[in-house]
């Protein structure tokens, strides 16, 4: 595959991804809050929480978590209840409920830039907002977007031009690799634990082998963006104590 | 009560020896099914990688062009096709359109409430249109009528009457149903230059009428797709959940395959599980062994159709 040259726009390699960048701590008012960008694609996310009382309908045994999304302009449509219904599965996932029983956790997303792979931009923001309210979590999660090109190759974190001209792509979400010591389980044949899937979201139709190699591609990129999440978040851990709870 | 014994002679639970099954059912769900997964079937009886049985009636809507009612299981979905003609976009002058809606009315579910519409009822509609679209089953030059002047508008709407489970593959397969059961009206051009449909009655005494279209016609299709709801537990993977299965165990991984084998969709959002490569390998053939018997079911009520 590494002789399949492909041209993209901004001259990137198919498995380069874009420029990633990660403040914490912006908004004063919010509990946690983080800016995440990938190039032009730039997601606010801002996090209240554990705030008293879950809405009606939802389990008060857990915490839960409700999602608002804001886009750039306009009103919310399908799109968008799509987008806060998979966030909402995914952070829940992440989340260890059982801490703050009969609490709701609310994260807003506000869409700052829309270039492209804008679904795994806002999970990556929303789990660094997570980090800085210092809500609990089992894990981090990190999201990559894979795009099948009509030659058939694949492309990493496609821009919004690039991702109308694709046949297919996936949005995927792994775990971060765990540095923690944790005991090995009996059966070390199995896959690592950061190759599980968390969220699977795909668009347009492509050959399952495909799917699989996107699978592939997207594990070591988003090993990658774990790296830098993590040292992002461990960087300015130290002069976090300035803000006012 | 033989059960009820049992089950306390595997847990440590002093009163489930005491409680009546229905019961322990509600109150210890996750020990009730770990009870019967541990056996390879579920309280349904049902084997862990089998779907529920599946029926297809074609046309029960004799005022649209195309309709179908699909029950899986007790999943039960209304789908029906209205063509209306419309001015095409200026930058797809050849093509038509397709509008999805999915409902979720009140009487489907006890978790729907009256002027609260279900919160996931607009993302199965617009995953519908997602899949319906992308899989390229519809090709939409079809459904043009004159270039750049009149096309079809298709408004597809699908009404879920009883939400049991699962919900995501009864809408595709009562969409993809009443897609094979739609047949394209009649149009002609009046006088003013608008075009309209003419009503199959009046087509023997105005022969006079230029027709643009010559004869009431089925739609091809490229490739349909197909889709099952495979839920993760544990080690366990269970074919097409009902309602009750979906509610306890929360990990649900949908695929969505065509009938030429392409993956036109896998969709997992979020959930306890994680799903490995092996999983999602063991879904995927789960889901192509499903489209073939759905295919199946498909052609058999579509010849059934030829018959009547």
């Amino acid at each position: 595959m590494g002789t399949m040259e492909v041209d993209r726009g901004d001259g990137r390699t198919p498995n380069q991804m874009r420029p990633l960048a990660c403040s914490r701590n912006i908004l004063n008012r919010a509990h946690g809050s983080s800016r995440w960008s990938q190039g032009n694609t730039i997601v606010l996310a801002a996090v209240y929480g554990p705030k008293a009382g879950t809405r009606k309908g939802e389990n008060p045994e857990v915490a839960s978590i409700e999602v608002i999304w804001k886009p750039k302009t306009g009103q919310i449509g399908k799109q968008e209840k799509e987008y806060e219904i998979i966030l909402k599965r995914t952070l829940r996932s992440i989340c260890l409920l059982t801490i703050h029983p009969n609490t709701t956790t609310s994260i807003i997303l506000q869409v700052v830039g829309d270039d492209g792979a804008l679904l795994p931009c806002a999970i990556n923001a929303s789990c660094a907002a997570l980090v800085d309210a210092g809500i609990p979590l089992k894990h981090l999660a990190v999201a990559i977007c894979c795009g099948l090109t009509e030659t058939g190759s694949l492309i990493l974190d496609p821009t919004k031009i690039e991702e109308q001209k694709l046949q297919a792509f996936a949005c995927l979400v792994f775990p971060n690799s765990p540095i923690s010591v944790i005991p090995k389980v009996s059966s070390s044949a199995e896959e690592p634990f950061e190759h599980g899937i968390i969220t699977s979201v795909t668009h347009g139709a492509m050959p399952v082998h495909d799917y699989f190699n996107c699978l592939e591609r997207g594990r070591a990129a988003c090993s990658k963006i774990s790296e830098f999440l993590r040292r992002s978040l461990q960087s300015d851990s130290s002069n976090d104590t300035s803000k006012a709870r | 009560m033989a059960s009820s014994s049992s089950i306390a002679s595997k847990g440590s639970l002093d009163i489930a020896g005491e409680m009546e099954v229905e019961a322990f059912r509600r109150l210890f769900p996750h020990r009730y099914y770990e009870h019967y997964l541990a056996q390879s079937v579920r309280p349904d009886a049902r084997p862990l990688n089998h779907a529920r049985e599946t029926t297809i009636a074609l046309g029960p809507v004799t005022s649209v062009d195309g309709s179908a009612l699909v029950k899986i299981g007790e999943s039960t979905m209304l789908a029906a096709i209205k063509l209306e003609v419309m001015t095409p976009a200026a930058d797809l002058p050849d093509k038509g359109c397709l509008a999805v809606d999915f409902y979720m009315p009140p009487v489907c579910s006890p978790t729907v409430r009256p002027g609260r519409p279900a919160e996931i009822a607009p993302v199965i509609s617009k995953k519908l249109q997602d899949v319906i679209v992308s899989s390229g089953m519809i090709n939409f030059e079809e459904l043009s009528l004159i270039s750049g002047k009149a096309a079809w508008m298709a408004y597809l709407d699908i009404y879920c009457l009883n939400a049991d489970g699962s919900l995501f593959d009864a809408a595709l397969l009562s969409a993809v149903a009443a897609f094979s059961h739609l047949k394209v009206p009649l149009v002609s051009v009046n006088d003013n230059g608008r075009v309209t449909t003419v009503p199959g009655e009046l087509l023997e005494s105005k022969s006079e009428l230029e027709l643009v279209n010559k004869e009431r016609r089925k739609l091809s299709f490229k490739s349909i797709p197909f889709s099952l709801t495979c839920l993760l537990h544990n080690k366990y993977i269970l074919a097409d959940p009902t309602a009750e299965e979906e509610d306890i165990m929360d990990t649900l991984v949908t695929v969505v395959v065509d009938s030429i084998g392409q993956l036109v969709s896998l969709y997992k959002a979020g959930g306890m599980v994680l799903a490995n490569t092996s999983t999602v390998k063991d879904c995927v053939a789960l889901a192509k062994r499903r489209a073939a018997e759905l295919q199946n079911i498909l052609l058999e009520s579509l010849s059934e159709m030829e018959v009547d």
